[in-house]
């Protein structure tokens, strides 16, 4: 049986991109988020997950406004990094989960979640980022289901939607019959606005509370709206959402195995979590 | 038709149906950028590749100004005129923050940094 082992929630900001392609790690402006990480290598090379499921959010690069879904799944055989015209390097390409994304996706769809299904499917920054954060040689242990929630076009799927697409989730990968360790990934945030003239606004208030509730109440934040989310945590900000996904897909109660916290890296409240189911 | 009155949060422009539609042309040029070989065509003449992509000339205005306020005001996504800013113009996330609220790189930067405070 699969079985959830972990989720492990993180910031994508594409300026990391730059800063892993040149090796900046300790550099001083970078040393405080790329500390974070040690701690989640360790547990990586002690659990070992044999997959990844990553929910993040598309900039466009698999999408664009011509076909703009609001939750998509990728069942692709390969999950391909490329120019994403933000001048990150891409990466080497992912191996695609293909039975459990299908299962996934088949139990989800019953489940009344009507996804988008990509047979083909390019990964930008918010699912490579994370990886190459968990696996800096970039040779990836694990093969993986990007889940991908609208964060471009408003109304964005609910906070509320969002989690209970996470409980559908984990009830998915319960279900299905090989032994497999997965790991949950949500991508994005914290607090973050690079548009408008309140660019630049971060929430650290909320940003402590939302990581808080992680753990201790993980359904607090699917009391607000989307625009009460930018309200709160800025534009992108609302990039949380990922993280309402991921932990959502574990019902019960989660410990923490690493936390960290940072203001600034570019224009966002940096944050990584590595939970545990209890 | 009477719409409903839309919620508003200041300083904080929202991409959602109305800005869609406005800004396609738009961001369907700045998704090109996802080529080199579109950046290059756009470089070598930036107004004929806008009008190869039939953005009007509010647009266009935006576009050769650099005016950031005003592409988002004619429908530009921040996730597609990123793509504008970093892989074209080679501008990062505090050039744009400064250009946007009227401050230089140094002073959006230090207000980043008393964000942590």
């Amino acid at each position: 049986m699969a079985k959830i082992v972990g989720i492990m929630t993180t910031s994508h900001v594409p300026a990391l991109g730059r800063a892993i392609h040149l090796n900046l790690q300790q550099d001083p402006y970078w040393k405080p988020f790329f500390d974070g990480f040690p701690p989640i290598h360790e547990w990586l090379e002690r659990v070992k997950p044999d997959i990844v499921v990553s929910c993040y959010n598309d900039h466009g690069l698999n999408f664009f406004l011509d076909k703009q879904p609001t939750f998509a799944i990728g069942t692709a055989p390969e999950l391909i990094s490329t120019d994403e015209g933000w001048g990150i390097p891409s990466m080497p390409s992912f191996p695609g989960a293909e039975d459990l994304a299908w299962h996934i996706r088949d139990s989800l769809i019953r489940d009344d979640f009507d996804m988008l299904t990509c047979q083909e499917m390019l990964v930008d920054h918010a699912f490579t980022l994370p990886m190459a954060l968990m696996w800096p040689d970039q040779k990836w242990p694990v093969k993986s289901v990007p889940v991908c929630v609208n964060t471009v076009l408003f109304p964005l799927p609910s906070a509320r939607r969002c989690f209970k697409m996470g409980e559908a989730i984990g009830r998915a990968i319960a279900s299905f019959p090989e032994d497999a360790k997965v790991l949950v990934v949500g991508s994005g945030g914290l607090s973050h606005q690079l548009e408008g003239e309140r660019a630049g606004f971060i929430n650290k208030e909320f940003d402590l509370k939302f990581m808080d509730s992680m753990v201790n109440d993980p359904q607090w934040a699917t009391q607000f709206s989307d625009l009460d989310l930018v309200e709160k945590t800025g534009n992108e900000g609302v990039e949380l959402l990922n993280w309402l996904v991921a932990r959502g897909t574990v019902a019960g109660p989660v410990k923490v195995v690493h936390s960290s916290f940072h203001i600034p890296i570019s224009n966002t409240a940096a944050a990584t979590m590595l939970l545990e189911p209890v | 038709m009477t719409r409903p009155q839309k919620r508003t949060i200041p300083g904080a422009p929202i991409f959602d149906s109305d800005a869609a539609r406005r800004g396609y042309a738009l961001n369907k040029m700045c998704y090109s950028f996802n080529s080199k070989a579109n950046r290059d065509e756009f470089v070598s003449d930036e107004v004929a590749y806008c009008k190869k992509f039939g953005l009007d000339e509010a647009q266009i205005k935006a576009i050769t100004t650099r005016d950031v306020l005003g592409l988002i005001s004619v429908g530009g996504g921040v996730y597609f005129l990123g793509k504008l800013a970093g892989g074209v113009l080679g501008l990062d996330m505090q050039d744009i923050g400064a250009l946007q609220t009227g401050v230089t790189k140094e002073e959006f930067k230090a207000k980043l940094v008393a964000a942590g405070h």
